[in-house]
């Protein structure tokens, strides 16, 4: 029983990892209803100029502080820059695009700080938490910002005139635009918003993987496998489905014989394929209903 | 956020292929199967080798081009088919001696039976999920591969190796050169099947699916039938592909076939224009020539150089090789006006 507790534990500290990641994912889906592969990419390259700003000899908090908003305003510059013209092609067309994007950012991030592997600070320290050895101080932190992050984007949407915008020009751009909702700046807000959200899931991630620009390939294949396991279109979902993969990856590492740690991104990946069959929308997310 | 269900009309994934547009005239074609034909007696053995690759990755994309371009349906995992077919090849040639040409065939007939499999479950799935699903499973196979209980057959992370064929007959030419001709008699074979079942009827219900699958439903057409042949189809064309590749590159190992390849072959298809069966060749020299090129710009950036080509291409011709192939025949048709 003590190595079960220790198992879920151990995954719930994982899992928020992933919870991070997807709640990205889940942002962006809603802005633009896109899957964006350079998401992981984006989060990287915010991390780095947060660790860069650090190198510089700010402090902790004002790094995270400057980062975000930098983050902000670099997602925003994208989609203005690089999407909005794509806007009307096909879907293969914006798929290739975010793997351009992919590609520039990953090759720009080696270019400047080099692929050796760097140790990144943490506010929370590293010691035990509450005399646990398997989750850290860190990784308790880590769980907690999530949970701050998900109310305050609930509080957001539910609650500020411009969430509620911002849900109408993705649930019904015609519409939204009828009644004065400039659909395009708020599409352009998602993103930003998205690439900050990563900004933090990036910061918050690379204590405990290190930063380097590949630090994200496993962690954003997991956060998909998370956004599609709580439902696309919920960012609650998203969290609990972060959680639910990590926990679930460490136990299937566990219990099941012969599966060892080369295995535990397929089972993960089974995890999407069979969620995806038995409920296309996810645990909390909506059903598609398609009009003829 | 609310309770409400969500109701869109959902636009067709791609926009419609004429059927006509799919194909190039009878002149062109003499002219480009003449050059292809004529061209490696000229260059150096390296060159005839990367024509090779041109054309084995041809074959690929324009199995996906099939699956997208005719049926409508997504795939990032393609380089999983790539894989089974590489290795059926591989550890038939090593194991069992079999002749490299005989194993084609078998690898063919394995990657159709697997993606039909795979389309099972696949058929619920539409857009991006379909993507992220496929996407799964090019991340979990050279995994799988690697795996202890296949080490026997598969040789592990060290892989295979698969020795290449001289030309038979006592023909005096290099290995390189028999295997181009070999590639391409293959690769030409496939491309004339493929446009006659693009022609069928199977082929037309194939499109009907991709522009309306409830109207395709009404007249009758089996769409869970179809779209499951087209996985079928597609992934043993790329089967096919990947053996040919094997045998090229004489070496098989898991992490050859990773996501990356799955994504180059769906870059590929984009920039040969989609559902434009000739364009998947030009769409493979890209994949192939222009990361070199983006080295040759900027070591450090090539990535960055080969995003930003990426970039231009989808801006300047976002439906690729098949819109510079109509803008030329336009500016033809206008010069021979004048004169």
């Amino acid at each position: 029983m003590e190595l079960f507790t220790n198992q879920v534990l151990a995954g719930i500290a994982t899992g928020a990892i992933y919870a991070c990641m997807a709640l990205a994912v889940v942002m962006i889906y809603q802005a633009i209803d896109h899957l964006n592969f350079a998401q992981g990419e984006m989060a990287m390259f915010s991390t780095f100029i947060s660790w860069q700003l650090m190198q510089w000899g700010l402090p902790y908090w004002w790094a995270f502080l400057a980062t975000l908003i930098i983050s902000f305003i670099g997602g925003i510059a994208i989609e203005r820059l690089l999407f909005k013209p794509l806007a009307k092609a096909p879907i293969l067309t914006n798929v290739a695009g975010f793997i351009a994007l992919f590609a520039i950012v990953n090759s720009l991030a080696g270019l400047i700080w080099d692929f050796t592997i760097k140790q990144y600070p943490t506010p929370f320290g590293s010691s035990p938490f509450l005399g646990s050895q398997l989750i850290s101080t860190h990784q308790a932190g880590m769980i907690g910002v999530t949970v701050l992050l998900l109310v305050l984007l609930f509080l957001f949407f539910q609650y500020t005139r411009i969430g509620l915008a911002m849900r109408a020009a993705a649930s019904l751009p015609e519409s939204a635009r009828l009644v004065g909702i400039n659909t395009s700046w708020m599409i352009a807000l998602g993103w930003g918003m998205a690439s900050a959200i990563g900004a933090i899931a990036g910061i918050l991630i690379a204590p405990v993987v290190f930063l380097e620009p590949n630090m994200m390939g496993g962690v954003l294949i997991y956060g998909f496998a998370a956004a599609v396991l709580g439902g696309l279109s919920s960012p609650l979902g998203a969290v609990i489905g972060g959680f639910l993969v990590g926990v679930f990856e460490n136990l299937a590492g566990t219990y099941i014989p012969g599966v060892g740690n080369e295995l535990k991104l397929p089972i993960a990946l089974a995890l999407i394929i069979t969620v995806l069959v038995v409920k296309p929308a996810g645990l909390l997310g909506r059903p598609i209903v398609k009009r003829v | 956020m609310s309770a409400a269900e969500e109701v869109v009309t959902e636009a067709p994934a791609i926009e419609a292929v004429p059927k006509r547009a799919m194909t190039l005239g009878l002149g062109t074609s003499v002219v480009v199967l003449a050059a292809l034909i004529i061209a490696p007696m000229f260059v150096k053995n390296f060159i005839i080798f990367q024509m090779t690759q041109i054309l084995y990755l041809g074959l690929a994309v324009l199995a996906l081009n099939i699956l997208t371009g005719g049926s409508g349906q997504f795939s990032l995992g393609q380089s999983a088919f790539y894989a089974v077919g590489a290795y059926t090849s591989a550890i038939l040639m090593e194991y069992s001696g079999m002749n490299y040409a005989l194993t084609l065939p078998i690898a063919g007939v394995i990657c159709f039976a697997f993606g039909f499999v795979f389309g099972q479950p696949a058929l619920r799935l539409s857009g991006v999920y379909l993507a992220l699903a496929t996407f799964a499973l090019a991340v979990a196979m050279p995994q799988l591969l690697k795996l202890g209980f296949f080490e026997h057959w598969t040789g592990g992370v060290q892989g295979l190796v698969v020795t290449k064929p001289d030309a038979p007959f006592g023909l005096k030419m290099s290995q390189d050169m028999w295997l181009y001709y070999f590639t391409l008699a293959i690769t030409i074979g496939i491309y004339i099947a493929s446009l006659n079942l693009l022609k069928s009827r199977s082929g037309r219900a194939f499109m009907a699916i991709r522009d309306n699958e409830i109207a395709a439903s009404a007249m009758g057409i089996n769409v869970a039938l179809y779209k499951t042949l087209a996985f079928g189809v597609s992934a043993g064309i790329t089967g096919v592909a990947g053996g040919l590749g094997a045998i090229a590159v004489q070496f098989v190992a898991p992490d050859s076939f990773t996501v990356n390849l799955a994504i180059q072959l769906f870059l590929g298809m984009v920039v040969g224009g989609v559902g434009w069966l000739p364009g998947s060749t030009v769409g493979a020299a890209f994949i192939i020539f222009v990361p070199n090129i983006a080295e040759g710009v900027s070591k450090g950036l090539s990535g960055a150089v080969f995003g930003v080509l990426l970039f231009l291409v989808i801006f300047l011709v976002p439906h690729g090789a098949r819109q510079v192939a109509m803008m030329a025949q336009h500016l033809l048709g206008k010069l021979m006006k004048k004169n």
